[in-house]
């Protein structure tokens, strides 16, 4: 006999206190319990008498994945309830509120923009690097802890790569919040990392003009629109946005998931950088498509039965990796970062995805005067950067697959670590300087970056012999 | 509580052995054999040894329908099955034949139940195949999770409340989580003789903590076994078979 969650109820040793939430598919309760001290929440779906096939399937799908998620970018999982008694599951309860209401207030000012849609971008990657799709990104399924990371929730209509797909086989209707939702998804392609891409790209667009890009439609049908209807640019509804944004968010919402954001990480790689960020047509355009240019696109895509399908998952993200090349410029290395590009041109063989994050640091002294607020230090880094191109010329890629960084700091190593991190850079390649016995005592930056870095490392080095004759 | 699940080892020595490696590498609590001790393989007595020394230590074994065919000629075989066991009953001692012949048909622990090949009528050895065969075991048995061999391919089966069967995809090395929702049905690969065309040792482990099954692979020396199968005069198909995995 089932059981139905109400204030005061106990269960398993849970203590249901407030309801914090009432929705159509699940209620929300505060509980205690005495084997756990930290502040948790109770979800327990909404099951209409007899069998309710989409809120069970989706509880059950939320019940498969959760365990196998971890990290700050998803709610801890504490206990899940047993169906014949009362379905549930609990979670640690994030504190503050979710996008919802900041949503509401959109457009936001821009720099608040920009970080909480780095923040969701940041997450959404994460969940990806677990196997996870999401599938129904939405501003209120985003909570955002004290500490600033975004937390993702409501994995009812999720995907995991490895597990079976318990939705697919129940539905035959696409799922997922309409506004927000990949054509794909449309199309009932369950299984590409890119249509959360989409969402993000929808949910950013939201936050810019306050407005939906695809409106609020309430029927399928209305839904299949975005095959061939784009939306309104951005900056025709407000042209203060900056064209690059608008360039990010209508590259994340290309019609085609061949042609948006390959990853996550490559999309938070432009909202942290807008001024590498390569302007094309998208990021210019004032006003939608022409009725001919829609047309031929309706043509095209109204018997379309889906895209391309996507490698798996984790094909899927180590194909387009964003890969950090530390290069050191200096002359007596000349041979070494010839090496390094080398090295770096076959690994992009293998990756035609990945991008290049090259950077360099300037060493600077301990206690000093920082050097870029001299005359001297700006000319340093304007020339460095030069430097820096000149070596990645050879590589032979478009713009928007190379950025440049000269970055600052008394310890290159502890420079190279933050900023691999902070940027979720998949690979770091560098080369290590020959062998001496001052660096066998102090330690290499190669190797202190191998030590601490969180991502793998390629380390590079010369021969002994053509060391030598170098030296 | 982790545990192994053993089925359908056919007198396989070298891959009964890396499982057995395997299965105290990753430190598991206990094992469970779901029957064919012997059978198709060259190395009968010592495999139906092994196992008794296993059951010995607390492992649990039930009867498949190739360690009732020893003790019995009414069991019905295909040809080649029948050879390998007229070849295999003559190096049984009478200790091994009792052994095999008092093997149970089913156990059962907790929500778990265990067949050589299926619930609904465990002496018949029905195979379970697609969904409508895996149906019948779900009607007959409350048991949450039931374990079955047999059929030397790894599936799963759940069942939801509304009592539709559905095959699940299985991911060899990954977890599937046994949600509670559901009861469920894992068809576990063979160990000595596997046809999911990869020719390696199948086994499955139970995770009763984690309420998940998991189906491994596990490399073995086929070549020293087909070897043995060739020197001892058993049908060639079953040297082929091992090569292939199928």
């Amino acid at each position: 006999m089932m059981i139905r969650p109400s204030e005061g109820l106990e269960i398993d040793g849970f203590a249901l206190g407030a309801c914090l939430h009432k929705g159509g598919f699940a209620t929300i309760w505060k509980v205690t319990h005495p084997d756990h001290a930290q502040a948790m929440v109770m979800k327990v779906p909404t099951i209409l008498d007899g069998y309710d096939a989409p809120t069970i399937v989706g509880f059950e799908v939320e019940q498969m994945i959760l365990p196998r998620l971890s990290g700050p970018y998803v709610p801890k999982l504490i206990a899940v309830g047993d169906f014949r008694v009362m379905p549930y599951v609990v979670t640690e309860e994030i504190e503050g509120n979710s996008l919802l209401a900041l949503f509401d207030a959109a457009p936001l000012p821009l720099s608040e923009l920009i970080e909480t849609a780095a923040r969701m971008t940041e997450a959404v990657h994460e969940l990806h690097k677990q196997h996870v799709v999401h599938l129904d990104l939405k501003p209120a399924n985003f909570l955002q802890r004290p500490t600033g990371e975004m937390v993702c929730i409501d994995f009812g209509l999720s995907r995991h790569d490895q597990l079976p797909d318990l939705l697919d086989e129940e539905f035959t209707i696409p799922m997922g919040t309409f506004p927000y939702i990949a054509p794909e998804q449309y199309l009932r392609q369950r299984d590409d990392l890119r249509s959360d891409i989409f969402a993000l790209g929808a949910i950013i667009y939201e936050g810019a003009t306050g407005k939906m890009p695809f409106g609020k439609p309430e029927r399928l049908r209305a839904v299949r629109k975005r095959l061939w209807r784009d939306p309104v640019p951005p900056r025709a509804i407000d042209p203060r946005i900056p064209e690059w944004l608008q360039e990010i968010i209508l590259r994340a919402l290309e019609v085609d998931p061949a042609r948006r954001y390959q990853s996550a990480a490559q999309m938070l790689f432009d909202l942290q950088h807008p001024s590498q960020v390569r302007l094309t047509e998208r990021g210019r355009k004032m006003k939608q498509d022409g009725a001919l240019a829609v047309w031929r696109r309706w043509r095209a895509m109204r018997k379309l039965r889906g895209f391309a399908p996507p490698a798996g998952m984790s094909a899927q993200i180590s194909k387009a990796p964003v890969m950090m090349v530390a290069v050191d410029l200096s002359p007596e290395m000349e041979g070494l970062s010839l090496l390094l590009l080398l090295q770096v041109k076959r690994m992009l063989s293998s990756q035609p995805d990945a991008r290049v994050a090259c950077v360099n640091v300037i060493k600077t002294a301990r206690i000093g005067i920082d050097p870029t607020t001299t005359e001297d230090g700006d000319h340093l880094h304007v020339s460095r950067l030069i430097a820096l191109r000149a070596w990645a010329q050879d590589l032979d890629l478009p713009d928007e697959r190379l950025t440049f960084t000269i970055l600052e700091h008394s310890n290159p190593a502890q420079a190279i670590v933050e900023h691999a991190a902070k940027n979720q850079m998949d690979h770091i390649v560098m080369g290590a300087r020959s062998h001496s016995a001052s660096r066998r005592y102090l330690g290499s930056v190669s190797s202190q970056v191998v030590a601490e870095s969180s991502c793998s490392v390629t380390v590079i080095r010369l021969p002994a012999v053509a060391a030598a004759e170098a030296a | 509580m982790r545990i192994a699940i053993l089925t359908d080892i056919h007198a396989n020595r070298e891959a009964f052995e890396a499982v057995l490696s395997d299965v105290a590498a990753r430190k598991l609590d206990r094992i469970i054999c779901l029957g064919d001790i012997v059978g198709y393989g060259p190395d009968p007595v010592w495999c139906v040894e092994r196992v008794m020394r296993l059951v010995d230590e607390g492992a649990f074994c039930i009867k498949g329908n190739h360690d009732s065919a020893v003790g019995r000629s009414d069991e019905h075989l295909n040809v080649t099955a029948l050879r390998a066991i007229n070849w295999t009953r003559p190096l049984l001692s009478e200790d091994h034949k009792t052994f095999l012949a008092g093997l149970p048909m089913r156990h059962e622990e907790g929500e778990l139940l265990c067949v050589h090949a299926s619930a609904n009528d465990p002496a018949d050895w029905i195979y379970v195949t697609n969904e409508s065969s895996a149906m019948g075991s779900f009607r007959v048995s409350e048991a949450r999770v039931i374990l079955v061999g047999h059929r030397h391919v790894p599936a799963l089966y759940s069942c939801d409340m509304g009592g539709r069967v559905k095959g699940q995809r299985v991911v060899a090395g990954m977890a599937m989580p046994l949600i509670r929702s559901r009861r469920w049905l894992g068809v576990v690969g063979s160990v000595g003789q596997p046809r999911d065309g990869v020719a390696q040792a199948n086994y499955a482990i139970l995770d009763l903590a984690q309420n998940e099954l998991s189906f491994r692979r596990v490399p073995y020396d086929v070549q020293r076994t087909v070897g043995k199968l060739r020197a001892a005069g058993l049908p060639e198909s079953l040297a082929m078979r091992l090569n292939w995995g199928t």
